[in-house]
């Protein structure tokens, strides 16, 4: 990565009369077509860059090496699954027919298409033990509210109108009571146990005929798989509700263990972190949704579904209970399309070893921090995909903190792993390296950690200060808050 | 050690109260609170006027961190808010008991001070905290 | 093994130091009674070339013919540069910007794509993007009910010429938070929100009233008298507008005496592929009092403690890893990449260029539909002027016709019939500055053959 000069905003390459001019129509005779009512067009020009095709090309260019990416470091961040994003999909995805598709085109001009979205419908059912599958959510969070809004939908289809509770465990991820809100209920927490388990007493006392439901994820965001899961299941099954299964964790349990198994009603799956689709820098995501029997006449439309040997898209009329429509169209298609391809090349065989070796990855990188100084939360568990340090007693004993350690590692070469998630963990690290990186990579990371602590005890001004090496170094949030700069101003003349 | 004034009551999520001569209420946050949020960046108050029930979230105080809502401590009309606040947040940080007080309040019903906590019993929530 | 890089004798020796037996010991902590058997449903694996070859025949079965649709979705040029710079690795494979020093490119991106959207739209603030239009719609509902204090009701008036998908989510999404939506009917004769059809709300305490501009049918709403129609009540204003619209039209911040309040619209025009419906944008701005309302990321401008200027995500204490259950939604993306290519998109057209790419959009389709109105039993359905879609009545059934001229290649439009019954038959068609005279003459040689059947057969 290139330590590049500050690069300016796009704004100070602007001339007057400059642009990239090869990418425009011709002026036409009438700029301002004469069907335009006089009183509503515009009168001033937006502000918008004034530059040429290269300008362009460049800044943004040197923008990008600015950036950490899975294609330039090491990413280990707990719950993300910054896994490698293989080009083979971004290549099948970006075939001009696909490209240039229009989502309403007619199916029989779709069939293609239509075959590749089918099929991963039934993959992504084979693999997690469930009877439906709707692709269109956009992103995790919004399979979550799919997942909670079907929840609702079941139980009052029931006349079961009081169930308006969502059970969700202290360590949950935020989107969790956040789309418990969203769908109109109260977000219920339960404490976990001290072995990173849920506290079935306190389970058992916090369901009854409120419950609509619970939000897990197996393994949890503690990073070990929850042991009692089917009893989990019985006790809340039992008072009415329904089980939802957060997938983010699915990296960590791919074909060897399925939701649908495990008594799960319904699941989200985040295709960008199991199933590679690349992170963009913030999205697109795409978060498909499973369901058991019991909910299939809810599944979010659109759904494709294959009669005789064509496919359509089934609407309104084949579901009428749907809980509706989550997006225009049928989804983030071309992400579907690389989820799709992702799971053709590793196919049955491939699916297994994702489990095994993202697990073989985590334990031995959990082993080998804990050998040279770190503290495991939870060191007694076998590691899922991930686990977590914490500093704890290096802040007591240095007054070093994991922010400090993240920004530190920065310097290193390494991207951070996720920091202060869950909440419950004090001065936490979330680690999870991934099948797709090798032991000489975790083995360098154990080293720049080792370093680390070493400055803790010798030199920790070192890791207060860091990052030292970057483009920028430690933000002040504090005034990037308080003074709101939300847009650029042009300077006035 | 955070700083718990004795003359002043307070609540179990962190409010101070002080009775003024006239009957109505002067509500902040605690030190300890402060503390706990950071540089404050923003804090939302209610507007003069509005009526309070007892625990309804009436403002919002917001850090880079965090964002906690203020509650009722008794049910009350709002008759003056601490307009520097809108300008200055970081007044709650500096001066929480003093520059920092958000709002004045009148009671609505006659005192009922059982759910509030003398400073000693606070000093023992905060400690636990 | 695709993309595993484990060799034997690294397998060896880290289960050596994690001091385990296997890696199937390592999963010993989990129940054997939920361990899968068989995956045999799953096909075996396929190699690069295997998996590309399979996908190359489908996409040949798919096609590319001449494409008249749009109803949300549009065609325009992506100019090559948009995305051989946006697939590179560093913001292909980087992450949301949680770790401000090793994010810099992509959060000043989003501070430049920020400043850009508020100015097109006319607006003091934006965010960094939402999932797509019709979820940015049902987003701006929300919030504007959060806004809103002096509206009790957390009622939404929809016209009904809103993208019937747009409504359709917003209920999906909004209903359960317990929003309440009425419709307000259109003007038959110029398919637009006529203030006669506000009278019925004149004195309902509504919270606000969404203006699609232009509207599903491309027809131009009087946007001013809607806006200061709604503000008279205390109520607010989302607008739901097409971005390359706004290089010749008012933009939201000018409409009426104050100005549209919350502004939302679908980004894909933008340098967005159509790509079957996705991945798209959605974008949101809003004036600066209302920016801690306003759900998604945003990008803020500071320094460090060196006093370097940078850029970090801000306002994050209104977003779900922090407030939780009271955030403003659980929204936990942006659409990155395509903000990116948008980005991209609007640096290389510039106002100038965007404005041609309207212009001759406009153009296109005036010339499209005086050459299909010349056929007879096919005439303009609306009466008033559109930007680059229009309505086209047919004196008989449209999904017939429509079979035929997708036999000729040719991909006609939208049939209306499943959303607006009412008009008859009537076929939404859309040509942008993508569909020269040649393309146009195509479409109106096979509209010809496909009415040539007299009507009433």
């Amino acid at each position: 990565m290139s330590l590049a000069l500050r690069e300016k905003l796009i704004f100070e390459y602007s001339r007057p009369g400059r642009g990239a001019r090869g990418q425009w129509p011709e002026a036409a005779s009438r700029p301002v077509p004469d069907t335009l009512p006089e009183g509503l067009r515009r009168r001033r020009r937006p502000l918008l860059p004034e530059v040429s095709e290269l300008d362009a090309v460049r800044h943004y260019t040197r923008l990008s090496q600015l950036n950490f990416s899975i294609d330039t470091h090491f990413y280990p961040l707990g719950s993300c699954t910054m896994k490698y994003n293989p080009r083979a999909c971004n290549a099948a995805a970006l075939m001009p027919e696909f490209l240039g598709r229009h989502p309403l085109a007619p199916v029989a001009q779709g069939q293609g298409f239509l075959a590749c979205l089918y099929e991963l419908q039934e993959m992504l059912k084979a693999v997690t033990g469930m009877r439906g599958v709707a692709l269109s959510p956009l992103a995790g969070a919004h399979g979550e509210f799919a997942g909670v809004a079907m929840i609702r939908a079941y139980h009052r289809a029931r006349d079961d109108l009081a169930r308006d509770e969502i059970i969700v465990p202290q360590a949950a991820h935020g989107t969790n009571p956040a789309t418990a809100t969203m769908c109109g209920c109260v977000a219920r927490e339960v404490a976990v146990g001290a072995d990173g388990d849920a506290d079935l007493a306190a389970l058992r006392a916090a369901v009854g005929p409120k419950t609509a439901g619970i939000m897990l994820t197996n393994p949890s965001t503690l990073g070990v798989f929850e042991r009692r899961i089917e009893e989990v299941a019985r006790i809340v099954h039992q008072a009415g509700g329904l089980l939802y299964y957060d997938g983010a964790n699915l990296n960590a349990i791919l074909g060897k263990v399925r939701p649908g198994d495990m008594g799960f009603d319904v699941i989200h799956m985040n295709l960008h972190k199991t199933f590679s689709t690349p992170h963009g820098g913030g999205g697109p995501g795409a978060g498909a949704v499973g369901v058991s029997a019991r909910l299939l006449p809810f599944l979010p439309l659109p759904i494709v579904a294959r009669e005789a040997e064509a496919y359509r898209w089934l609407g309104e009329r084949d579901l009428p209970q749907s809980i509706g429509r989550l997006t225009s169209f049928g989804g983030n298609a071309g992400v579907l399309l690389r989820a799709y391809v992702y799971m053709r090349m590793l196919g049955r065989d491939g699916m297994r070893r994702v489990a095994e070796y993202a697990t073989l990855n985590a334990n031995y990188l959990s082993a080998r921090l804990q050998q040279v100084g770190f503290e495991a939360a939870y060191p007694q568990r076998r590691a899922s995909h991930e686990f977590i340090l914490t500093l704890k007693r290096a802040e007591q004993d240095y007054g070093v903190t994991a922010m400090d350690v993240a920004k530190r590692l920065l310097d290193l070469g390494f991207h951070a792993p996720t920091t202060y998630f869950p909440m419950l963990i004090s001065e936490c690290l979330l680690i999870e390296p991934t099948e797709t990186e090798s032991k000489q990579t975790l083995d360098a990371f154990v080293s720049a950690m080792a370093q680390i602590l070493r400055e803790a005890r010798e030199d920790p001004e070192q890791l207060h200060g860091a990052p030292h090496t970057l483009p920028v170094r430690r933000l002040d949030d504090v005034r990037a808050a308080r003074e709101l700069n939300l847009v650029y101003r042009e300077p006035a003349t | 050690m955070s700083k718990i004034p004795a003359d002043l009551k307070y609540t179990r999520s962190h409010e101070w109260l002080k009775s003024m001569p006239d009957g109505s209420i002067e509500i902040g946050i605690s030190d300890h609170a402060q503390e706990a949020l950071g540089d404050l960046v923003f804090v939302e108050l209610p507007e003069v006027g509005r009526s309070l029930a007892a625990g309804e979230s009436c403002a919002v105080v917001e850090s880079v961190k965090a964002a906690s809502d203020i509650y009722a401590p008794v049910a009350a009309t709002v008759i003056a808010i601490n307009a520097q606040l809108a300008e200055a947040p970081e007044l709650i940080n500096q001066d929480p008991y003093g520059r920092g007080w958000m709002m004045r309040l009148k009671p609505t019903a006659q005192g009922d001070d059982s759910g509030l906590l003398s400073a000693h019993d606070y000093q023992v929530l905060a400690a636990e905290a | 093994m695709p993309f595993i890089p484990h060799t034997d004798e690294d397998e060896r020796e880290m289960l050596a130091a994690i001091g385990a037996p296997s890696i199937e010991a390592l999963f010993d902590e989990i129940p054997p009674a939920l361990r899968v058997q068989s995956l045999d449903e799953l096909p075996a694996g396929l190699s690069e070339f295997e998996v590309l070859r399979l996908m190359a025949a489908r996409a040949r079965a798919d096609g590319r013919p001449l494409c008249f649709l749009g109803a949300g979705a549009y065609e325009h040029h992506i100019p090559a540069a948009v995305w051989s710079t946006i697939t590179r690795g560093e913001f292909y494979s980087a992450y949301t910007p949680y770790q401000a020093e090793a994010s810099q490119g992509t959060l000043q991106s989003i501070y430049e794509y920020q400043s850009m959207m508020a100015s097109l739209t006319g607006m003091q603030v934006s965010n960094a993007s939402l999932y797509d239009g019709a979820t940015a719609v049902a987003e701006g509902c929300l919030m504007a009910v959060r806004a809103n204090r002096h509206s009790k009701a957390a009622r939404i008036l929809l016209p009904r010429n809103l993208h019937p998908h747009y409504r359709a989510v917003t209920l999906t999404m909004a209903l359960n938070q317990g929003l309440l939506f009425d419709t307000v009917p259109y003007a038959r004769d110029g398919g637009h929100l006529s203030p006669d059809a506000l009278t019925a709300h004149d004195t309902q305490d509504f919270t606000a009233l969404v203006i699609q501009q232009p509207n599903f049918f491309g027809v131009i709403e009087d946007v001013d008298a809607l806006t200061d129609w709604a503000h008279a009540r205390q109520a607010l204003v989302i607008a739901v507008v097409n971005p390359i619209s706004l290089a010749l039209l008012k933009p939201p911040g000018e409409w009426g005496a104050q100005g549209a309040d919350i502004v939302v619209g679908e980004g894909q025009p933008l340098g967005c592929p159509l790509s079957s419906g996705g991945p798209y944008f959605g974008f949101m701005t809003t004036r600066m009092q209302h920016v801690r309302q306003m759900p998604g990321r945003i990008v803020g401008a500071t320094v460090d403690v060196d006093g370097r200027p940078g850029f970090s995500l801000t306002l994050q204490a209104r977003e779900q890893h922090i407030r939780r259950a009271k955030a403003t939604s659980n929204i936990c993306t942006n659409q990155g990449l395509l903000m990116m290519a948008g980005t991209l998109y609007l640096a290389l057209m510039g106002a100038e260029g965007l404005e041609r790419v309207a212009a001759t959009s406009m153009a296109r389709t005036e010339e499209l539909v005086a050459a299909l109105t010349a056929l007879p039993g096919v005439r303009r359905m609306f009466a008033r002027p559109t930007f680059h879609e229009a309505v086209l009545a047919l004196d008989r059934p449209v999904a017939p016709v429509l079979a035929a001229l997708a036999q000729r290649g040719i991909q006609g439009g939208l049939d209306l019939a499943e959303f607006y019954p009412e008009l008859g038959p009537a076929l939404l068609l859309c040509a942008t500055e993508t569909k020269n005279s040649a393309d146009i003459e195509a479409y109106a040689s096979a509209l010809s053959e496909a009415l040539r059947p007299a009507r009433a057969a």
